[in-house]
Parts: structure tokens; C-alpha cells; sequence
């Protein structure tokens, strides 16, 4: 019994390491992509369209809202200390470095990281990506590298986009319903915004964006090996949750940690 | 030119199952498959047929022994090696594998777009000459998911044959098809192999039929092997386990002293 549990707690640790290993070559092999030729410059530009692009409306929705919450709720607090001219800053500080790249990412992940994951899975289980192995076709310089250089780009700017339709929703709760002084709104911001903090949120949103692309593509070219996932369309959807959980769950861990070294 | 296609000396394979138990797949086995001929491989299931290809096509590494590809040792090679290996396969996978966002022509051209230097023109002349050969014209803009299974199984096949592979491998290709088609899909196997003169591999369920086109049959069993240099070699062995095998693919043999009891 004991001996059992033993085993099966060695084992088990025997799968995460070479879990680990196989994702960290998974990686090396696909950033080894993006520079082998001929490069796939339309299929890096469908990516670009399907994760940048088509995010925009879930992103313009989900910043607007988060913008909108953090103007009302800033002002409530702030109110409660007579420093309502403090909203722009805490509003822009508060988007620009943790809830505009954390949330984009999340959302990324959410919308195109699954999709990602479950095109990859289906064409693991239909023997497509053994098929492109076979006709010597390198499939991480022909499917994997322009996610992976699209989603680099694209996180980033949905960041950026993200933080500016954020600061207009903090703008029109603060400043438009709540009565703050839209001066005051915008020195805030101004005085309170360095270079630094954006250059935290940039490095967060690329670091974020790699992340989602990496566990989301890799669990999907992966599926037929992950352990518990069973077999056929069954593992692609169970492989799926697990990409956008654990890429979710790794983004909060490197917001935390990149925060702690950055800050 | 080498007589000798592959060969395998003493490959060994096995898999640790989810209960952590090792299954073994192949233990020790030696087989070499002739070149321009056509051999069968044939085994109950998870006897390890369709392992077998993957190790020669370097999908999978074995656990020990030497697998050799034309003289070469394929077993250690790596990267660019690896790669300049496969080209010398055709593979046509159990589930065609053809890319469900392409389209027929798009599918079998993409060897040819990626591995060839041919212009569009070129590409597009020999595509369309291949679909012709068989019979796939008029479905060249169609995507696989309106294709039959007849149709797809071709349209792989098409695929296949593009960059005029030495070495044919079939994993189950006729699984799912009507016996009409299915004959219909050997006529083209022996068509093309005798067109292009490529070494034909095929894995199958399909007995005794597929006997037909083999000049070797290679049965897998418990982790070993038998070769027979003809299908009729097979039904007179005297091995227990292949005349159960036979029993079981292809019925009672009649034998005088079952109707005299």
C-alpha cells in the first residue's frame, strides 16, 4: 500500500519533469522556427489577423468595463479622503501596470489560446502533423512560429489598447458621472505615469503573451502525450481547458514575480 | 542500386502503460524488407504494426537495435539527416491526414510548395496531372470534409506520390472503405508502384485481400515475427500461433479429417 503510494508519487514526478523538459525544448524549437525559411509570411499574417484583430471587441468591452469599474470604485475610496484628484492616477497606474496585461492575456487566452490549442490537438490526433514530419515539413517553422510571433505582437498592442480604453472608462465614470475634475483627471495621470511603469507593462504584456502562446500551442501539439487525457476528441477538449487554466494560472504567478523584480 | 530497402536487427520497443506495467511491442526482431517489392505486415491488434512504421519513418525511437533505410543507419539520425531521410518516404496514413483548411489542390501541392523550387506553374501542371491519374479532376478545389472516404484516400495517395517517394508506406489503407473501393484502391496501389517503381509497405487488417499484392508477408506476434516469402506460405505453416492467426483472419482451413469425424 505504502510502497503503491510511493511509486505512484515518484512516478508522477517522473511525468512533470519530463512534462517540463518536453515544453522547454517545445519552445526552443519554435522560437528555432521563426528564423528558418522559407518563412510563412501569409500564415503569419492570418495569425495576426485572428488573434490581434479578432480580439479587439472582447478586449475594447472587457477594458471599458474594468476602466469604468476602476473610475467608480477609485472615486468611492478616494472620496472617503477628500483626493478625487488622485483618480487619474490610480485608474492609469492600476491599468497600465497589472489589470491591462493580466487581463488581456487572460482574455487572449480565453478567446485565441484555446482555439489555438484545439486546432493543434485536432491535427495531432488526425495525423496532420505527422503527416507534415513525414513530407520532412518542419511543422514548428510551418504551423507553430507564426502563432508564436503573431501572438509576441499582438498581446502587447491589445495591451496598449487595452490601457487607453480603460483610462477614457475611468474618464467618463470619474469624470462624467461622478463630477471630478477633469483636470485634475489628467495631471493625475501625467504627473503619476513614468516611463518606467509603462516599460513594466510593456515586459509584462511580451512576457504574458509568450506564455499563453507557449502552454496553449505546446498542450495542443502535445495532446496524445498528456497523461489522464484519454483519447480522441475527448482529449482535445480536455487539453484545451487544461491550456487556458494553466496558461491563466501561469500569468497570475509572473504577474506576481515580475512585479516583485521590476517594481 | 541496394537490394535492400530496410532493414531491422534486433529493434526493441516497448511502452509503459497508465498502471506503470511495461508492455513490450517488438523484442529483439530482425526483418528486411526487399526494395521495388511489396511487403504486407499483418498481426492482431497492438502487436505493433502500426509501431513498426513509425520507427521507420523515425516518428518513434526504439528502445534498442539498428533500423537501416537504404544502407543508412536512420536510427540515430537527427535534424536536417532526419528530415533528408523522410523524403525518400511516401506515407498514406490511416485517416489520409490531408489538412482539413486546404484544399485538394492546396494538400497535394503542399510537398511540392515546401520542399521543390518548382514555380506555380509547374507545381500546378503536375498537380493536376496526379488528381487526373486518379480520377480526382474536377474535385481539386473541393476540402476534405466533402470528400467520400474513397476520394480522400486518394487525395492522400496524390499527396504521397508528389515527390516520387523510393519507399511507400501504407498504415491501414483501406479501413472504412466498401469492398468495391477497396479493390479499387490495390488496382491503384500496383498501378502507381508500377508507374513510379517505389518499395511498397503496407499495413492491414485486410486479410487474406491484401495478400494479393504481397510478394512477402511479415506477421507480428507477443513481440516477435514470422516472414513468409508468399501469402500461400502462410496458410501451410505449422506455427500454432499463425495457424490461429489464420483461423481467425481467414476461417477453417478444410482439413479431411474434420469431415470424417
Amino acid at each position: 500500500m505504502l510502497q503503491n503510494s510511493i511509486a505512484r508519487l515518484g512516478n508522477t514526478g517522473l511525468y512533470v519533469v519530463n512534462d517540463l523538459g518536453r515544453m522547454g525544448l517545445y519552445l526552443l524549437q519554435a522560437v528555432r522556427g521563426c528564423f528558418r525559411r522559407p518563412f510563412r509570411f501569409a500564415e503569419f499574417l492570418r495569425q495576426l489577423h485572428f488573434i490581434g484583430v479578432g480580439s479587439l471587441v472582447v478586449i475594447f468591452f472587457t477594458a471599458a468595463s474594468t476602466g469604468m469599474v476602476l473610475g467608480l470604485q477609485g472615486y468611492y475610496s478616494l472620496h472617503k479622503f477628500g483626493a478625487e484628484g488622485m483618480l487619474g492616477s490610480a485608474v492609469s497606474l492600476t491599468l497600465i501596470m497589472e489589470l491591462g496585461p493580466v487581463l488581456t492575456a487572460l482574455m487572449v487566452a480565453g478567446r485565441a489560446g484555446s482555439a489555438m490549442c484545439a486546432e493543434l490537438g485536432i491535427m495531432r490526433i488526425s495525423e496532420q502533423i505527422d503527416a507534415l514530419d513525414c513530407m520532412a515539413v518542419d511543422p514548428f517553422r510551418y504551423l507553430i512560429s507564426p502563432k508564436f510571433l503573431a501572438a509576441l505582437i499582438s498581446v502587447p498592442l491589445l495591451t496598449a489598447l487595452f490601457d487607453v480604453v480603460g483610462i477614457a472608462g475611468g474618464y467618463l465614470a470619474g469624470v462624467k458621472l461622478m463630477g471630478v475634475n477633469p483636470g485634475s483627471y489628467y495631471e493625475g495621470m501625467r504627473t503619476s505615469v513614468t516611463n518606467h511603469d509603462i516599460w513594466i507593462g510593456v515586459v509584462k504584456s511580451f512576457v504574458f503573451g509568450l506564455l499563453v502562446v507557449w502552454i496553449c500551442t505546446g498542450r495542443g501539439y502535445f495532446v496524445h502525450q498528456i497523461r489522464g487525457a484519454g483519447f480522441g476528441a475527448q482529449s482535445v477538449s480536455r487539453v484545451t481547458t487544461q491550456a487556458v487554466v494553466l496558461s491563466s494560472i501561469s500569468v497570475l504567478i509572473f504577474d506576481y514575480l515580475l512585479t516583485a523584480v521590476l517594481l | 542500386m541496394n537490394d535492400i530497402a530496410i532493414e531491422f536487427k534486433n529493434v526493441e520497443k516497448s511502452f509503459i502503460r497508465e498502471d506503470g506495467q511495461k508492455q513490450v511491442i517488438l523484442d529483439k526482431v530482425n526483418f528486411t524488407i526487399p526494395a521495388g517489392k511489396t511487403t504486407v505486415i499483418a498481426g492482431g491488434s497492438g502487436q505493433g504494426k502500426s509501431v513498426t512504421l513509425k520507427l521507420v519513418l523515425g516518428l518513434m525511437e526504439a528502445d534498442g537495435g539498428q533500423i537501416f533505410v537504404g544502407g543508412r543507419e536512420s536510427t540515430r539520425s537527427r535534424g536536417r539527416e532526419l528530415e533528408e531521410l523522410r523524403t525518400r518516404f511516401g506515407v498514406l496514413f490511416q485517416g489520409s491526414a490531408l489538412f482539413d483548411s486546404l484544399t485538394v489542390f492546396e494538400n497535394v501541392a503542399l510537398p511540392l510548395r515546401e520542399r521543390t523550387k518548382k514555380t506555380e506553374k509547374e507545381i500546378r501542371d503536375q498537380v493536376l496531372s496526379t488528381l487526373e491519374q486518379l480520377e480526382l479532376l474536377g474535385h481539386e478545389e473541393k476540402f476534405p470534409a466533402q470528400l467520400s472516404g474513397g476520394m480522400k484516400k486518394r487525395a492522400g495517395l496524390a499527396r504521397a506520390l508528389q515527390l516520387k517517394p523510393e519507399i511507400m508506406l501504407f498504415d491501414e489503407p483501406t479501413t472504412g472503405l466498401d469492398p468495391v473501393m477497396t479493390q479499387e484502391i490495390y488496382h491503384l496501389f500496383a498501378r502507381t508502384q508500377k508507374q513510379i517503381g517505389y518499395t511498397s509497405i503496407i499495413v492491414s487488417h485486410d486479410i487474406p485481400k491484401v495478400f494479393n499484392l504481397a510478394d512477402q508477408v511479415i506477421v507480428l506476434y507477443d513481440g516477435g515475427m514470422d516472414i513468409f516469402t508468399s501469402p500461400e506460405a502462410i496458410q501451410w505453416s505449422q506455427k500454432p500461433h499463425i495457424k490461429e492467426f489464420v483461423k481467425t483472419t481467414m476461417g477453417e482451413i478444410y482439413q479431411s479429417h474434420l469431415v470424417e469425424q
